[in-house]
């Protein structure tokens, strides 16, 4: 057999560019991501925990608690972010320096695939349908790194990233910006909910990524009349992961049917004022204390 | 990804990247010692694999446009979801403007709105950056071609 010289045998760059051309791609982050003091990386590994409802207040929060602050919805195929937050459709105007994302009456920088598609129109790409399974992965992060890279975020002191569940869009968000990366996991109390979460919080782990600690959502149901707070889901999943993880238990934030309200009308002020609210409040100031944002 | 020419123990060097419009790509790689030509074709997966990636086989040449992959992969989106500045005033004052012959105004036109402003620009960088005075339909097929503009 003839031997053939090996691709690092040929000492001559490799003209097709690929290799160039993604080291680019994440100098753009990088840039990018340079005047963002943290990214805050608001994750579960399981869908219907109300993470989004959990990023978005806490970003509003942060907001309003006076440092700046962007939300990225991460969650490409099921965006919310917008409509939480009450945002109007505007066009995103484009500069030579990117796209500059909508603001709220907080000051809050949001972006979202939810803010390029028409009302109820489902997120689809071009492509050949039949094999989309071996591109729409790439597809799916490329789009997620330029959402990064190429949104005007301006300097900021914390980027809440709303993840979709599961921990691949994690890994990424590891692999794109490593350095001010930390994470928070969200769970509801269920054995079910901390079995996925724990998955999530792991991997982020196995990435060296700082997990500042979880957050247990709809941990019982706040009555709307007296305010106490009644079971609504079993388990303890919270604290469970807490203590197996030894992380510090950040919040436990009751459901609540007048922030649910809010959240339907896009009434962030309203929610924010809600019990649900006030524990969301309470752990933005908690993480602005601790320098976690 | 690298090409050797065998007989001559040679790198081939990157030559053209042609598009047809069919979802196919063709690379053309060329040994600088003897000539010999190459071309790597692929499929409408394969050219969307790449393409996935946010990536050009044989590198670009103008400016990538703030977020050009999502834009230029999606497929519908809102009308008015993209607010774009004049050309001319995002490009460089000193050089002259390009003009848009109405033939290629009326295929640019044809272009989703979701993406025309962003394709607009792409071409006339393309245009500046060659000397071209006036876009034309043929410029545009060669400009698609050369910056391996897969769909637009």
């Amino acid at each position: 057999m003839r031997k053939i010289r090996t691709y690092a045998d040929l000492e001559g760059p490799d003209r097709s560019g690929l290799g160039d051309q993604l080291a680019l791609q994440h100098r753009r982050v990088d840039r990018r991501m340079k005047a963002v003091r943290t990214v805050l990386a608001v994750a579960s590994g399981k869908g219907g925990v109300g993470k989004s409802f959990v990023a978005a207040t806490l970003a509003s929060a942060l907001a309003r608690g006076g440092g700046t602050a962007g939300l990225l919805d991460a969650d490409l195929n099921g965006p919310t972010a917008p409509s939480l937050l009450g945002l109007p459709r505007r066009s995103l105007s484009v500069t030579n320096d990117g796209v500059v994302p909508p603001v709220d009456s907080a000051g809050l920088r949001v972006f979202s695939t939810d803010l390029l598609l028409e009302d109820g129109e489902p997120l689809r790409w071009r492509g050949p349908a039949a094999e989309s399974s071996v591109w729409l992965g790439s597809l799916e992060k490329g789009a997620f790194r330029e959402f990064l890279s190429d949104v005007s975020w301006g300097e900021l002191d914390v980027l809440v990233v709303d993840l979709p569940p599961g921990a691949q869009r994690l890994v990424e968000l590891a692999e794109l910006v490593p350095k001010r990366t930390r994470v928070i996991g969200v769970t509801i109390p269920t054995s079910a909910s901390k079995a996925a979460v724990a998955r999530s919080l792991r991997a982020a782990g196995d990435r060296d990524l700082p997990i500042a600690g979880i957050v247990e959502n709809m941990s019982g149901y706040a009555c709307g009349s007296c305010g106490a707070v009644g079971p609504l889901h079993p388990g303890d999943a919270g604290d469970a992961l807490a203590r197996e993880l030894d992380l510090p238990l950040l919040a436990r934030i009751p459901f609540d049917a007048a922030a649910a309200a809010c959240a339907e009308r896009g009434d962030m002020n309203g929610l924010l004022a809600s019990r649900a609210g006030q524990e969301i409040a309470a752990l933005a100031e908690r993480l602005e204390r601790e320098g976690a944002p | 990804m690298k090409f050797l020419c065998i007989d001559c123990d040679e790198q081939m060097g990157f030559g053209e990247r042609q598009l047809p419009g069919d979802g196919t790509l063709a690379a053309v790689f060329r040994c600088p010692a003897c000539g010999r030509e190459v071309a790597m074709l692929t499929n409408p997966m394969e050219t969307q694999v790449v393409s996935s990636l946010g990536i050009k086989i044989g590198g670009r040449t103008v400016p990538e446009q703030p977020l050009e992959l999502v834009r230029s992969s999606l497929d519908g989106g809102r009308d008015e979801a993209f607010a774009e500045p004049p050309v001319d005033s995002v490009t460089s004052p000193e050089t002259s403007p390009v003009e848009w012959a109405e033939t290629a105004t009326r295929r640019l036109e044809a272009v989703p709105s979701f993406v025309r402003g962003m394709v607009k620009r792409i071409y006339t960088d393309y245009a500046k950056e060659h000397g071209i005075h006036e876009i034309t339909p043929e410029i545009m097929d060669q400009a698609r071609t050369d910056l391996g503009l897969e769909g637009m």
